[in-house]
């Protein structure tokens, strides 16, 4: 069976600050099925059309989250955006917005992953043996579904920068951590294996932190696997204000009996 | 060789590369459009609160006219018996009441409260905390704003008293 083809128009943002390329958008007329993603489109423009065009991309599966940007306006990422769902025949790729360009379609995530590693994101607690030297030293915590729950869906976090790009605090302030680095702060906070709370409390608590966000929604609007980071800000908040519960009991550790 | 952002320009030394600030700026949340009724409401709680804070500063230099004689007063009265200060009024009326309501929205969703529970996503994804129930704060929001305006207008514009 046959399927319909069509014919759209991808323009794409162009530039190199190293030539001195002004920017400037490159159109490619592209032949697309139904099932054609952005990625797909931008491939095929870059074998068959311009192999100079710079995108990032790797796993073409929503998994590794490398090829975000922005299609018609808002950020997604291009594998996982189909152009028949887009109801255009031209489809407009920009770099993702509120990262450092580097060529056309390709950002800088130093300062993203710099705000993510600024919050710890690791499980803190004093009575795991850090330095394992024997297999037998290895130990688990104990830990129901219902408290895997509490946090799982903040641990889906690809880090693609699509929420820090769609958020309009970090349009304008450059030291607010973002929605990514806050959703993880939350993350670990609701883990009950780690009793790193009043450390990480201390980091998203200041001047330029947890309380810059005023829940425009952006951000859990544009994630592509419903991490939902404005929850996980927004409940970290209660928390710091004690107003939502945080009965949260430090999982113990299973004995070698056990 | 390493990668070193430069937001001024695009210069750079030795064997850098350049690169060239995205960071939206301003224009990032003027525009409120693309990203849900939750961005809107944070659009319009900002101008809303800029607005009444310009108002308030000129409300107070208004009531401070007093200190010059009733005279003083009266023609800074007169002011807002005009069709531009009526519309203004009206404004300030719009912009008071959305803020007020959505205000008390904010500090509920803010908290941690009305905005659901963490559990395990499902394809198509819908975040939880974009729920139609502290969504519909933004609507009684407005509505309340609309009919607030309305109220006004036929106070400084028709016959109720």
């Amino acid at each position: 069976m046959s399927e319909e083809t069509n014919k759209i128009k991808l323009k794409v943002y162009r530039t190199n600050y190293n030539k001195e390329e002004s920017p400037h958008y490159d159109e490619f007329d592209v032949s697309v099925k139904r099932w054609t993603t952005v990625l797909d489109a931008l491939l095929d423009a870059k074998s068959y059309s311009d192999s100079s065009l710079g995108i990032r991309y790797s796993c073409r599966m929503a998994s590794c989250g490398s090829c975000g940007m922005k299609i018609n306006g808002r950020p997604r990422l291009a594998c996982y955006t189909k152009i028949s769902e887009l109801n255009d025949q031209t489809i407009v790729c920009d770099p993702l917005p509120n990262f450092p360009r580097i060529r056309d379609l390709v950002t800088d995530f130093t300062e993203f992953f710099a705000h993510h590693k600024k919050i710890e994101p690791y499980i803190h607690n004093e009575k795991v043996p850090i330095d394992v030297a024997k297999k037998d030293d290895l130990v688990e915590f104990k830990q129901t579904p219902e408290d895997v729950d509490k946090y799982l869906q903040f641990s889906y976090c690809i880090k693609c920068g699509l929420c820090y790009s769609a958020c309009p605090t970090v349009a304008t302030d450059t030291k607010f951590p973002g929605p990514q680095a806050l959703s993880q702060a939350y993350r670990y906070t609701a883990d009950n294996r780690d009793s790193g709370e009043s450390t990480r409390f201390n980091i998203v608590d200041e001047r330029h932190g947890i309380w810059r966000c005023h829940f425009a929604g952006s951000c859990s609007n544009v994630c592509p696997k419903g991490v939902d980071p404005a929850l996980g800000i927004q409940l970290l908040k209660g928390h710091l204000i004690g107003i939502t519960k945080n009965d949260k009991k430090i999982a113990t550790l299973r004995s070698k009996e056990e | 060789m390493g990668i070193k952002p430069n937001s001024e320009n695009n210069s750079s030394t030795g064997d850098d590369i350049r690169l060239k600030s995205g960071r939206e700026g301003l224009m990032g949340w003027l525009n409120p459009t693309r990203y849900g009724w939750e961005r809107v409401s944070y659009w319009l709680q900002r101008l809303t609160g800029v607005g009444l804070l310009i108002y308030f500063i000129g409300h107070i230099y208004e009531t401070s006219s007093l200190v010059n004689g009733i005279n003083a007063w009266n023609s800074m009265l007169e002011l807002t018996q005009t069709t531009g200060g009526h519309i203004f009024l009206l404004l300030v009326i719009g912009a008071s009441t959305f803020h007020t309501v959505n205000g008390l929205r904010l500090i509920f969703t803010e908290s941690g409260i009305g905005i659901g529970r963490p559990g395990r996503p499902d394809y198509p994804y819908d975040a939880t905390s974009l729920n139609y129930k502290q969504k519909s704060g933004i609507w009684v929001a407005l509505l309340l704003a609309t009919i607030a305006m309305l109220y006004g207008g036929m106070v400084m514009f028709g016959d109720v008293t």
